[in-house]
């Protein structure tokens, strides 16, 4: 899926900062891969700035500026964002697009695998608020076992590409589906089918906070 | 009034180049003036407390120093910069998470780079597109839309604020951000 309107309420989310870190992840490597996403999500980030410059300004201190100009003296802080990235990693270029690299190791073996069928995931962080993050591996031209979901479940394509009855999914794709859809992902003969997927767990749904647009958008 | 907007983006897009060549401190200042108290703003309205927004504002402000290098008007406008950092800067210190920033990393992403001149135009249509497109939303849709980029709150909050059942409060925002994409991004509801 690379159009559609519940794709790009996730690009709006991430532009507004609204999206938790798992979903966050997922879908900046989305945009690392996807160039026309990444010119939509451009727009929606400028939307941020129009609305900056329209804010009701709100006072500073009288000392501000010259506060400001002391703690430039003191050197840059460390900054939250991660994705200032090495492509380039003992020479050889990095397997994961940036910010996934920073998440997960180019050797697939540093990860702790659990098998089923002819599919394995591997755990890329710890539960948070809810959320699952998760490596999938689909063996060339395997299956994943069938399964409903008790939450949604957003898929991304890494490397190969799979198929299910929704539809055709490639390296930068993702899919999202929800607890009524009963899937059985096929990955394509030829190259083995890795995927980050994020899902939300049931808590998630029915907790006291009210949703919006999509039930993996912050509100 | 257009432009003289215009101008002062074009002023402030000198001085922000000043800053990154020269070290500037007076087109800092300049900078500062029109930056910090719209930073504040926001910080104020996602929820920190005076002292916190100011003390924040003041770190975002000394981040665009640091980092005025790196700012690139063929890829955003000033403002869109500003603002990125800030919320970044607000899911750092008030969410205390991290936030993933991507990097292009498909196969077309060098190779279909248009020259820098076009790319500067194209950053600039960019901006005119987006003002047009806030421009044309009913005055109740735009504030809507600055609080879906504004405020942490939940929606249930934000209708009782406006005294509005909350389903009209959804309907009204879905509505406000699919017209924006229609105007930005061509794209079919």
């Amino acid at each position: 899926m690379t159009d559609s309107p519940a794709l790009d309420d996730l690009l709006l989310a991430h532009a507004a900062g609204k999206l938790d870190e798992p979903v966050a992840l997922l879908v900046a490597t989305h945009l690392a891969l996807n160039r026309p996403s990444r010119q939509r999500y451009q727009r929606y980030e400028a939307v941020g700035g129009m609305l900056l410059e329209e804010l009701e300004p709100c006072e500073m201190d009288a000392s501000a500026l010259t506060a400001t100009l002391a703690r430039v003296e003191r050197g840059p802080n460390v900054n939250g964002a991660i994705g200032a990235a090495r492509t380039v990693h003992g020479g050889r270029p990095r397997r994961w697009p940036a910010p996934l690299c920073h998440y997960v190791p180019d050797s697939l073996d540093e990860l702790r695998w659990q098998g089923f069928g002819g599919a394995a995931e591997a755990e890329v962080l710890p539960e948070h608020h809810g959320y699952r993050t998760r490596l999938i591996r689909v063996r060339a031209g395997r299956a994943v076992p069938a399964h409903t979901h008790e939450g949604e479940e957003l898929t991304l394509v890494l490397e190969g590409s799979f198929r299910d009855a929704s539809g055709h999914y490639r390296r930068g794709d993702i899919e999202i589906a929800d607890a009524s859809i009963d899937h059985q992902p096929v990955a394509d003969p030829g190259q083995d089918c890795i995927c980050l997927a994020v899902t939300n767990a049931p808590l998630r749904l029915t907790g006291p906070i009210g949703r919006l647009l999509n039930p993996f958008v912050r509100i | 009034m257009l432009d003289v907007a215009a101008n002062d983006e074009a002023q402030r897009h000198d001085d922000i180049e000043a800053v990154a060549r020269l070290r500037d401190r007076e087109a800092f200042g300049r900078l500062f003036r029109f930056y910090a108290p719209r930073v504040k703003a926001y910080l104020r309205r996602i929820g920190a407390g005076d002292d916190v927004a100011e003390d924040l504002a003041q770190e975002v402000m000394a981040s665009v120093w640091h980092r005025a290098a790196q700012f690139d008007r063929s890829k955003a406008s000033l403002s869109t910069w500003v603002y990125t950092i800030a919320r970044n800067k607000r899911i750092d210190s008030l969410r205390r998470e991290k936030r993933p920033e991507h990097e292009p990393f498909d196969p077309d992403a060098d190779s279909a780079e248009a020259p820098r001149g076009d790319r500067i135009v194209e950053a600039e249509k960019v901006r005119a597109e987006v003002q047009r497109a806030i421009g044309e939303l009913p005055r109740e849709q735009a504030e809507l839309l600055r609080i879906f980029y504004f405020d942490e709150k939940t929606h249930s909050v934000i209708a009782d604020e406006l005294g509005l059942p909350l389903g009209t409060v959804k309907s009204r925002l879905r509505l406000a951000l699919s017209k924006l994409r229609v105007t930005l991004g061509g794209l079919a509801e």
